[in-house]
């Protein structure tokens, strides 16, 4: 299997000597294949067509049944050849989709409607693969905040960058004003919530609140247990948007045959190795650091797992928008204002801002396959870290 | 007769002795301080008005720099197979010191030219200076996605454009700054007497470069070039958390920074690595100025 990803990148170690400078520009380009061409490219002929997915962050366990249909062939089985594209510090997957950089994006709903609203970006939700939201508020067990009703007049954690309106629409939920918070800016780790700079931190269930579970007391020496923390859902307390979905381009669609063909498969690609990716959790994080993920094995199965429960089960069949989930999430995203008075969205979103038919058209192509498409037997697995104590 | 040769040389190994324990010194200074205020300062650091001016002394926020060392020397993760932390730093080290120097190469070119069009014509310089100033005060951060979809749209004739590529033009633009400045100020810096001589001479323009100018700007180049290939180096790093380059420090920056509460001294891994790398950018312009040491007389003195 070739892989998709970056093929380059020791090669340019090399190039980029002194010496190099222009002429290595010159001098490296024909030899692969292309990377970023349209999705029309190749096809019938026996190539396979190119096709570029932008996701939201670094290669990690968020993305596992990407990389697993990659690694197990299935993108090659569909004809298709696919570039994962991993972001940075400032890639912003609906703007790379909207450029037309990228055929595929991956990101949260809330955010690509600010965008779409901002931008009048043509975007459709193809895929809602995340069933449900995955974010956390994390306190201390031992402080005196219980529930999103505390909120007020305490230092909140976020990361930014659209991150934050679930907290919004939450305290929007419980008549709460929201310019008392003192909003935080998270980086990447928990460090700020451990030294107390924030009294409840954003969490995701896959990644930070694993992070605070592998970090060590230094009153105690062993790690933190469940029981030190107050764990706030967004799920269960209202405020909670749809989050992980791949948006298409939709002046494609309308009018692009091709690409509505390679958006179903695609999908049925997508769609086999998250069922695959559910069915072998440790093999499906061992890809992922193979893919580039910098995470030790415990952490990295930890978020494949927790990634599994946020999109099975899925009772209306894989990544299937359920139209009640996106109205809450257009009215959460309505009724959230931030610190500063804004909100992410100020109008519903247009009807053609998500569909079915692709996702559906898929599905029922894979039927007659042996997988569980709506992951009613899916169950999670047990995930540790007691025996990473020093 | 042989006399005076030696005592220079002499003279320049002591200096470098010199300039090495001194850097030696400073070095074993700073993780001196480092530990005493760890273990003397207040453990929720140093607080001015709500703002924290100095860190706190947790081993989350300062690890001892012992830990840090032997952290290097462990496996990049706790897989069996991996590679010691040190191997990952310096691989990642080496490949965003190629994109700086191809950055570097870039801007040192494209300065050099906007310098020459600039001393030729005074119109240029009045046109183009206010806009090299300006072009400096914008953002990283919001310049680095915009130049990855340039590289993404443009689809260049002859070559593929690849994600490093778009690192390196950013490198090349805080590269080119200070080449384009400074070179300006050297070919300039003759002394009126010293044009007018040339100019009693009836030589022309080019030769007047040549001869009298290009010689006067090498100490001011390599000045500049200096402070270009420091540039080039924090252009690179940060352009590759931009735009999460795979392969360089900025990646492992932002990539071990999330390690950061179970990790804290593999955090400081990258760090190293970048200052290494700014060292070595630095070290790699000084050789080169020592091919051209006929000319840095003017430097030496001023």
């Amino acid at each position: 299997m070739k892989h998709t990803i970056r093929r380059h990148s020791f090669r340019s170690a090399a190039l980029g000597t002194l010496a190099a400078g222009a002429l290595a520009l010159s001098a490296c380009g024909a030899d692969e294949a292309d990377t970023g061409d349209d999705a029309e490219a190749g096809g019938d002929n026996g190539e396979l067509t190119e096709v570029s997915l932008q996701l939201q962050w670094l290669p990690q366990g968020q993305f596992a049944g990407y990389f697993a249909a990659a690694e197990q062939g299935f993108f090659e089985e569909e004809g298709l050849e696919v570039e994962i594209i991993e972001s940075g510090g400032d890639i912003v997957p609906q703007d790379a989709l909207a450029n037309g950089e990228v055929d595929y994006a991956i990101a949260w709903v809330p955010k690509v409607l600010e965008t779409m609203e901002a931008t009048e970006a043509d975007l459709v939700n193809i895929a809602q693969v995340f069933q449900r939201s995955g974010t956390l508020q994390v306190a201390w067990a031992d402080s005196d905040i219980e529930g999103v009703e505390d909120f007020e007049g305490r230092s909140i954690g976020s990361w930014g960058f659209g991150n934050e309106w679930e907290i919004f629409a939450a305290m929007a939920e419980y008549d709460l004003d929201s310019t008392t918070v003192d909003i935080i800016t998270q980086d990447f780790n928990m460090n700020a919530f451990l030294e107390g700079d924030i009294d409840a931190a954003q969490a995701m269930t896959y990644n930070e609140y694993a992070q605070l579970l592998q970090a060590t007391d230094p009153d105690t020496g062993e790690l933190y247990t469940e029981d030190d923390f107050t764990v706030i859902e967004y799920e269960e307390t209202g405020g909670a948007m749809l989050q992980d979905a791949i948006w298409a381009d939709g002046e494609r669609l309308a009018d692009d045959a091709d690409y509505e063909e390679t958006t179903v498969a695609f999908l049925r690609a997508v769609t086999r190795g998250w069922a695959w990716a559910a069915e072998n959790p440790e093999e499906a994080a061992e890809i992922t650091i193979n893919a580039g993920s910098g995470w030790e094995y415990d952490h990295e199965l930890w978020m494949v797992n927790e990634t599994n429960a946020l999109i099975w089960p899925a009772e209306d069949g894989f990544a299937t928008i359920d139209e009640a989930a996106w109205d809450d999430t257009v009215a959460a995203a309505l009724e959230a204002v931030n610190e500063q008075d804004d909100s992410p969205i100020t109008e519903e979103p247009s009807d053609d801002a998500w569909t079915n038919e692709y996702i559906e058209q898929a599905l029922a192509d894979l039927e007659d396959e042996d997988l569980d498409l709506t992951g009613e037997n899916w169950e999670p697995i047990e995930v540790s870290f007691e025996n990473e104590a020093d | 007769m042989s006399a005076a040769p030696t005592t220079v040389k002499l003279k320049d190994r002591s200096g470098a002795r010199r300039a090495w324990l001194g850097g030696a010194a400073g070095l074993l200074a700073l993780l001196v301080l480092w530990e005493v205020y760890k273990f003397l300062g207040p453990s929720d650091g140093v607080m001015v008005f709500d703002t924290r001016i100095l860190p706190r002394t947790s081993d989350l926020a300062m690890p001892h720099t012992w830990d840090m060392v032997t952290r290097m020397f462990e496996g990049e993760t706790g897989a069996p197979n991996a590679d010691p932390l040190w191997v990952a730093v310096v691989t990642a080290a080496a490949f965003s010191l190629g994109i700086a120097a191809a950055g570097w190469v870039v801007g040192v070119v494209v300065g050099f030219g906007l310098a020459l069009i600039m001393l030729r014509w005074r119109l240029a310089e009045w046109g183009l200076l206010p806009w090299i100033v300006l072009s400096q005060t914008v953002p990283i951060i919001a310049f680095a996605p915009v130049v990855r979809n340039w590289g993404i749209q443009l689809d260049p004739p002859f070559f593929e454009w690849r994600d490093w590529m778009s690192v390196a033009l950013i490198a090349s633009w805080l590269a080119f700054f200070p080449i384009a400045v400074g070179v300006l100020k050297g070919l300039q810096s003759p002394e009126t007497s010293h044009t007018e001589l040339m100019r009693t001479y009836a030589v022309g323009w080019w030769t007047m470069l040549l001869r009298l100018r290009l010689p006067a700007a090498v100490p001011f180049l390599l000045a500049a070039m200096r402070l270009a290939a420091a540039n080039a180096v924090i252009g690179a790093v940060v352009a590759e958390v931009s735009t999460g380059l795979r392969g360089g420090i900025g990646r492992l920056l932002i990539q071990w920074a999330g390690q950061a509460s179970n990790d804290p001294a593999k955090a400081w891994g990258p760090v190293f690595g970048a200052v290494a790398l700014g060292l070595v950018a630095a070290g790699s312009v000084a050789l080169l100025g020592l091919t051209l040491r006929t000319y840095r007389r003017q430097e030496e003195s001023s």
